[in-house]
C-alpha cells in the first residue's frame, strides 16, 4: 500500500532522514520505534506531505505522493494524527471533526462518518459542543484520532499517540489502536513506548539517527539484542 | 421653563444621541469586522482598507449618477467589485510577502493606500460627489433620525449575521476560523491555505464594498474620504484586540457612543477628540485590547 524508497529529508541544512526505505501492506499494522530525535516524526511528516523529501520516492497504492500537492495527499487515503495531537483548541469537538471531513470526497458523508467516530468514541459525542482545548489529554487524543478518521482513510499515521498521557490512558489508547486495526484500517504508528507498541503491531522498524537500523516481526524485534538492550532495559 | 421641563428636553436629546450612537456603531462594526477578518486569518493588516471603501463609494456614484441605474442594482455590483479588488490585493501584494517581515507587509499595503488615493485623484478629480439621493428624516416623537442611518444600521447588521452564518455553518467558514489556530497542519485536513486566504480576502473586500454602499448614503465621496473613517476603524480593531471579532464589535459601539454623546455636549469634532483620548487611556490600561485573550 505504502512504499518509501531511499527517502532523504530534513529542515533547511539539517538532514533528518537518510535513504529510508519502508513498506506497509494493506491491512497491516507497522510500528516505527527509536530514540528521541531519530527522525520518527520527520518520517510521518514526509509521508503526509508536511515536509517534502529532498530525494527518494513515496508511493501510495502506486500513486506518486511526492508529486501530489500536500493538501491533496489526504485524498489519497492517508490520514495523519500529528505529534501532540494539534487540535484546533478554540473550536468545538464538532468543528474539529468537521475539519477532518473538509476534503470534497468526504463532505457528503459527514453524518455517517460522525456516527462511525462517535461509535468508536462515545465520550466525544458527550463533549461535541465543548472547546477541544478544554478537554483532558486522553479525550484530546480521541478527538485527534477521530478527526483523522473523518476522512475515511485507508492508512492511518499515528505519531506518538501515548505521549504525555497518564499510564491508564495509555492503555486505553493502545486498546483503541487494536480496535481501529480490527476495523480493517492499515496503521503506521510511531512510538517511544516500545513494549506497548510491539504488542499491537505486526512488524516494526527501528530507526536511529535518521536511518533504518533493523526491521522484523514484533516477535523478532522483541527477541533482537539491539532492541532489548537499548529500549526494553533487559 | 422649570427644572422639570429642562430635564425632559435634555433626556430627549440624550436618548437621540444614544440611539444615533448605536446606529453609527453598526457601520463601524461592519468596517472593523472586515479588517479584523483579514488580520485574524492572514495575520496581515490592510492599511489601505478604507481606500477600498473609497473605491466602492466611487463605484456607487458612477453607477447611480452617471449610468443612471438604481441604487439596488449598483449595490451588489459594488460589493462584487470590491470583493474582487480584495482578492487582487491579496494575490498581487500580500501573497508574495506572506513570509516577509510584518513591516514589509505594512509598507506594501501603505503604498497601495497612496496608489489608490492618487489614482482616484487623477481619475475622478478632487470634487466632492454624492449620489443625489436624499432620504427623509424620520421623526419619532420629539426625536429625529436620519433614514439613511437607520437603513445603514440594518444592512450592516444583516451583513454581519450573514458572515456569522458563513463562518459557523460552512466547511470553508470553519476552515477560516481554524486556520489562525494552527496554520501548519491545515494541509492534513485537505485545506489549501492559499485558497482560504484568497476567499478571506474576497470576503474582507465584500465587507468593505457593503460599507461603501452604506456610507455613500450619508457622506460625499472624494479621494481622501478614507481618512475620515480609516483611522477610527483601526482604533476600534486595536481596542477590541486585533483579530478578535467580538472585541471589535463591542469596541465599535463603545467608540460610536463616545463620538455621539461627546457631540451632544459639544461639537461633533470634540466627540472624535474624546474617542481618541479614550483610546490612548485604554492603551495604557489594557494594551492588548478590551477582551485580551490572543497572545
Amino acid at each position: 500500500m505504502l512504499e518509501l524508497r531511499a527517502v532523504n529529508a530534513g529542515y533547511g541544512t539539517f538532514q533528518a532522514l537518510f535513504d529510508v526505505s519502508l513498506d506497509v501492506k494493506a491491512g497491516e499494522a507497522v510500528g516505527v520505534i527509536g530514540p528521541n530525535g531519530a527522525g520518527k516524526t520527520t518520517l510521518m511528516r514526509v509521508i503526509s506531505g508536511l515536509i517534502r523529501p529532498s530525494r527518494g520516492s513515496i508511493r501510495m497504492e502506486g500513486i506518486d505522493v511526492v508529486a501530489t500537492p500536500s493538501h491533496k495527499i489526504v485524498s489519497l487515503g492517508i490520514a495523519h494524527v500529528p505529534e501532540n495531537r494539534r487540535l484546533f483548541p478554540q473550536l468545538t469537538v464538532d468543528d474539529n471533526l468537521k475539519m477532518g471531513a473538509f476534503m470534497k470526497e468526504a463532505r457528503g458523508h459527514l453524518a455517517e462518518r460522525l456516527e462511525v467516530v462517535f461509535d468508536l468514541f462515545p465520550r466525544l459525542k458527550e463533549r461535541r459542543h465543548q472547546m477541544a482545548g478544554t478537554m483532558s489529554g486522553g479525550e484530546q487524543q480521541m478527538c485527534a484520532i477521530g478527526r483523522a478518521l473523518m476522512s475515511n482513510p485507508k492508512l492511518l499515521l499515528l505519531d506518538e499517540p501515548s505521549a504525555g498521557l497518564a499510564p491508564v490512558v495509555v492503555q486505553q489508547v493502545f486498546e483503541l489502536v487494536k480496535r481501529i486495526r480490527a476495523s480493517g484500517l492499515t496503521v503506521l504508528i510511531v512510538e517511544q513506548n516500545v513494549q506497548q507498541v510491539l504488542k499491537v503491531v505486526d512488524r516494526a522498524y527501528l530507526i536511529e539517527a535518521g536511518s533504518i537500523r533493523a526491521s522484523g516481526t514484533s516477535a523478532e524485534m522483541l527477541a533482537s539484542d539491539t532492541v532489548k538492550e537499548a529500549y526494553l532495559g533487559v | 421653563m422649570g427644572m422639570q421641563g429642562f430635564l425632559d428636553i435634555f433626556d430627549i436629546y440624550l436618548l437621540e444621541a444614544v440611539i444615533n450612537g448605536i446606529l453609527l456603531g453598526g457601520v463601524l462594526a461592519l468596517l472593523a469586522l472586515g479588517l479584523n477578518l483579514i488580520f485574524g486569518v492572514i495575520d496581515v493588516t490592510w492599511i489601505c482598507y478604507a481606500e477600498l471603501v473609497m473605491i466602492g463609494m466611487y463605484a456607487m456614484y458612477f453607477i447611480v449618477q452617471v449610468y443612471g441605474l438604481s441604487y439596488f442594482v449598483a449595490a451588489p455590483f459594488t460589493i462584487l467589485l470590491v470583493a474582487v479588488l480584495g482578492a487582487a490585493l491579496h494575490y498581487l501584494v500580500i501573497a508574495p510577502l506572506l513570509t516577509a517581515p510584518p513591516i514589509n507587509q505594512l509598507l506594501a499595503t501603505g503604498g497601495v493606500l497612496f496608489v489608490l488615493q492618487s489614482f482616484a485623484t487623477v481619475a475622478f478629480g478632487i470634487d466632492f460627489r454624492n449620489l443625489g439621493i436624499r432620504l427623509p428624516v424620520l421623526a419619532f416623537g420629539d426625536m429625529n433620525f436620519s433614514y439613511a442611518r437607520l437603513l445603514s444600521f440594518l444592512a450592516a447588521l444583516v451583513g454581519m449575521v450573514a458572515v456569522y452564518l458563513f463562518m459557523t455553518r460552512t466547511f470553508t467558514g470553519t476552515a477560516i476560523r481554524a486556520i489562525s489556530q494552527d496554520r501548519q497542519i491545515m494541509a492534513l485536513m485537505g485545506v489549501d491555505t492559499r485558497r482560504i486566504y484568497l476567499i478571506t480576502s474576497a470576503l474582507g473586500g465584500a465587507l468593505a464594498g457593503l460599507a461603501a454602499c452604506l456610507l455613500v448614503l450619508q457622506y460625499d465621496v472624494h479621494p481622501f474620504v478614507g481618512l475620515s473613517f480609516g483611522p477610527i476603524t483601526f482604533l476600534i480593531c486595536v481596542l477590541g484586540g486585533l483579530g478578535n471579532f467580538i472585541g471589535g464589535f463591542i469596541a465599535a459601539f463603545v467608540f460610536a457612543e463616545i463620538i455621539s454623546l461627546g457631540g451632544l455636549f459639544s461639537d461633533l469634532e470634540w466627540g472624535y477628540v474624546l474617542a481618541f483620548a479614550f483610546f490612548i487611556v485604554m492603551m495604557f490600561i489594557r494594551p492588548a485590547g478590551l477582551l485580551a485573550r490572543r497572545r
